[in-house]
């Protein structure tokens, strides 16, 4: 967590509504990111955003500051993301080319980042067309780095099951982007 | 051991999230088909990690929501602590009055005694 957000969470904990709502400013883009990716649709990832911050801001003090504020925040849009999901009554697919892409950090290795272009739109349509469950899974742990005890405790399962989930994600997904099985040779490494 | 057997594995296999047996791992080391599916493994994981650094761009109106809503929040937590407050003033006045209502009995039950005791 950078210092400022430290001192705004700091602030916001002491009850300063102002500092909390410069949180929200500098972190919602990447909530709703999340929302979006666990959820596939805009209107449901506004929704698990707002509910997201409302309970942040009811439990703020309860952040103990162990993990970053983000990694918290990520937790709670989980956990606010799985109720929506299980709340709805059908699944929506949503284009996403009509999604726009806002920022892409500087930092990212350029090898990586022209990888990631060739292989961003398929990887999205897969990431799409996987069931909630298995989507909400690979993307906690593959895009967000949380750890199969939280990913578990946040969507209410147990810590296998998660692990079952997740190689079931990757394996739909890897067949998705690469269809023939063994279509690289292994010097490619 | 055959590819088959040893394909549901490799999602697990290549960040260590399952254990490989010695047999699989065997396998594994002599196999050129799983070991690239294992590198595509690998370079999925790569792409999915890489779009960490995407973020979208929400709607215009989603900060704006989210802070009317903090601030309607913020506004019943208040009313709910001032509220709290008074009770407690209340309580704390309720129990001064009896208190003082105690203390002014005790002074007239000795008093009268008091009276009593002159008088016999």
């Amino acid at each position: 967590m950078s210092d400022d957000l430290a001192e705004l969470v700091a602030a916001a904990k002491n009850g300063d509504r102002e500092a909390f709502n410069a949180l929200v400013q500098a972190t919602h883009a990447e909530a709703y990111t999340l929302a979006y990716r666990l959820t596939g649709n805009e209107e449901d990832a506004n929704d698990v955003v707002q509910d997201a911050y409302l309970r942040a801001y009811k439990g703020l003090k309860r952040f103990r500051g162990d993990a970053a504020f983000s990694t918290w925040l990520y937790r709670i849009t989980a956990n606010c993301a799985a109720t929506q999901i299980s709340r709805r009554t059908r699944h929506r697919h949503e284009d996403l080319d009509s999604v726009e892409i806002g920022d892409v950090r500087p930092e990212i290795d350029p090898e990586a980042r022209a990888e990631g272009a060739v292989l961003r739109q398929r990887l999205q349509q897969a990431l799409d067309e996987l069931p909630p469950r298995l989507r909400s899974v690979v993307v906690l742990r593959d895009v967000y780095d949380l750890p199969h005890e939280a990913i578990a405790s946040e969507l209410g399962i147990s810590e296998a099951a998660a692990k079952v989930r997740l190689h079931r994600a990757r394996r739909r997904l890897r067949e998705h982007l690469f269809p023939q099985r063994g279509e690289e040779s292994a010097h490619a490494v | 051991m055959r590819c088959e057997d040893v394909a549901a594995m490799l999602p697990g296999l290549v960040d260590g999230s399952a254990v490989a047996d010695r047999r699989v791992a065997r396998h594994v080391e002599s196999c050129l088909r799983c070991q690239a599916e294992l590198v595509q493994y690998r370079k999925l994981l790569r792409v999915l990690h890489n779009l960490r650094t995407e973020v979208l761009t929400p709607a215009p109106g989603l900060l704006s929501d989210i802070l009317t809503r903090i601030e309607a929040a913020g506004e019943q937590r208040a009313v709910r602590s001032m509220l709290t407050g008074r009770r407690v003033a209340y309580v704390g006045a309720l129990a001064a009055a009896t208190a003082a209502a105690g203390a002014a009995g005790a002074i007239v039950l000795v008093s009268r005694n008091r009276r009593v005791r002159l008088a016999g």
